[in-house]
């Protein structure tokens, strides 16, 4: 049971992607997205991808299981690729396949778009990979912070992500011993059609729900009890801190760009 | 003489005004480094008690005196620096998500640089023997590792009263002991007065002191031995009697002198194989 409590997708680990400050990581791969979309040439898509890939590398993550958890988006990347190769008439015909004139620019264009896609979803991946979940609530609170300014309430949502994350693993524990408790009354979960199957979910969720506001409310009082009076004059013990690494990562990723912006067409 | 750190006068408490008394009158003191166990049934006041010492609850009548200060909505931040408290649920008061960042989280509200942070984290989870568990997850933790480590969080602060309401109540007896255990330690170790709120009478014992409550009023107030020796009148207001009190009565009434009502097994062993030489 507890394999399954591993909440996200987070694979431990201490290489230097790991151990990037997740502000580095965010701001990274948020420009990266941008990016990708101004690729137009060979040279710069091989750059991104090399980028792409050498930081997969690094973090010693086996290919395999990122691949799996791209499964889903294998679909929609074949998907794009065959729909370009339909659509797009440009350049000369190369074959002739079921009807259709397969076209060399729809070769290009296809490749193209479903490489700008697979980075995409590879990078955005590698966040949730290497980062805790924890990571990037503070990585968000610190870079929310100005938002501040204009009363928008950063440290409470940062403090709700936290507890959240906190309590997934007490409810999904909690779930299961309803589930059971209700199992050995007699609620069928597991045949009967699909109208039954959901109505047995009821008596699971109503003693879930109740139990969930009675913790809110004990945690509550335990807080304040240890005296939490909101963000204002708190400390932080988890620290974020950009070190050297950071920097050299910002540089390497800014040469990057430079190259992308220097070899597009 | 001790100085007096928590002085109840004439405090009475009801949830609302169509509600009955939750305390009725009551008055009591608890002293600097004091054990005091305040034992009761189920709804006797045991818990209010512990409440308004923290002021997460104001009485409507009477007031309530910590460290020279009167509880009020201006004092409770000065007060719940010097009272700590650990509550029943271990599940509802882990606030982080790791041990070291629940053991953090009361600092963390007030204001503790960095470094003296992690300094009292390591000092303060090895006082509970959790340091081995510091990057630990809550739920991978028992309920008597999350309950050390709750206390590791009040010490943290270095308050000057620890609060144990009914800490132990949703222990198995494995966890009860580690409890028990973990706060003699302590006890011996800060200098802090301890007050356990609780329902059996098996956990007053090491105490100094045991207020005794019934129905929102203080029945009795004694040492543990002296409560011991109240059976019938302890069985009366729905408190369970320990095995080792009730055997010594049987032991008395089938003739056998005890003199000193023995607290746990030991003493009544101690009691038993020296009979033989005092007769």
């Amino acid at each position: 049971m507890s394999s399954s409590l591993i909440i996200g997708q987070y694979v431990p680990g201490n290489s230097i992607v790991h151990r990037l400050d997740p502000r580095t990581k965010i701001t990274v791969i948020f420009f990266f997205v941008f990016i990708v979309f101004f690729a137009n040439s060979v040279f710069s898509y091989a750059t991104l991808t090399v980028f792409a890939l050498t930081t997969v590398f690094i973090t010693r993550i086996p290919i395999r299981y990122i691949m799996k958890g791209l499964t889903p988006v294998w679909f929609l990347i074949v998907f794009t690729f065959i729909l370009h190769l339909i659509v797009t008439k440009e350049g000369t015909v190369l074959f002739h396949i079921f009807g259709f004139n397969i076209y060399s620019g729809a070769l290009i264009q296809g490749f193209a778009i479903s490489m700008r896609f697979f980075l995409l979803i590879l990078v955005t991946s590698l966040l949730t990979l290497t980062t805790t979940p924890i990571e990037i609530t503070d990585a968000i609170e610190d870079m929310l912070h100005p938002l501040k300014k204009i009363k928008f309430p950063v440290h409470e949502l940062a403090l709700m992500m936290s507890i959240s994350l906190r309590f997934i693993p007490t409810l999904m524990q909690e779930t299961e011993k309803i589930s059971r408790a209700q199992a050995s009354r007699g609620v069928d979960f597991k045949t009967g059609p699909l109208k039954e199957r959901i109505k047995a979910v009821v008596p699971l969720l109503v003693p879930l729900f109740v139990s969930a506001f009675k913790r809110a409310e004990e945690l509550a009082m335990a807080m304040e009890a240890r005296g939490y009076q909101g963000g204002e004059g708190r400390s932080k013990l988890r620290e974020l801190k950009i070190e050297k690494i950071d920097i050299a990562v910002y540089l390497l990723f800014a040469l990057a760009v430079a190259i992308v912006f220097y070899t597009r067409n | 003489m001790r100085n007096k750190f928590i002085e109840f006068r004439n405090v009475s408490f009801r949830y609302s005004d169509e509600e009955p008394w939750v305390l009725k009158n009551c008055s009591f003191e608890i002293y600097e480094n004091e054990w005091i166990a305040i034992i009761g049934h189920n709804g006797s006041g045991k818990s209010t008690i512990a409440k308004l010492m923290n002021g997460l609850l104001f009485p409507q009548e009477g007031e309530i005196i910590i460290n020279g200060q009167q509880v009020n909505e201006e004092t409770i931040w000065d007060i719940r620096r010097d009272v700590g408290m650990v509550f029943q649920n271990p599940d509802n008061q882990f606030v982080g998500t790791t041990v070291q960042d629940d053991v953090a989280f009361g600092m963390e509200n007030r204001g503790f640089p960095r470094a003296e942070m992690v300094k009292r984290i390591e000092q303060n989870l090895t006082a509970v023997g959790m340091q081995e568990y510091r990057l630990t997850e809550p739920h991978r933790l028992s309920g008597g590792q999350k309950q050390r480590v709750a206390i590791a969080s009040v010490l943290a602060i270095s308050p000057k009263v620890l609060i144990l309401d009914e800490a132990t109540a949703m222990l198995d007896p494995k966890g009860r002991m580690e409890i028990m255990r973990t706060v003699s330690n302590v006890q011996e170790e800060y200098k802090l007065s301890l007050i356990t709120i609780t329902h059996d009478l098996q956990e007053v014992v090491q105490a100094e002191r045991v207020l005794v409550m019934n129905k929102g009023e203080i029945w009795d107030e004694a040492t543990p031995r002296e409560i011991f020796a109240k059976k019938e009148a302890l069985r009366e207001i729905g408190l369970d009697v320990p095995f080792v009190a009730i055997l010594t009565d049987e032991l008395k009434q089938a003739g056998i002198s005890i003199t000193n009502e023995p607290l746990n097994q030991e003493e009544l062993l101690e009691d038993l194989w020296t009979l033989h030489s005092r007769t």
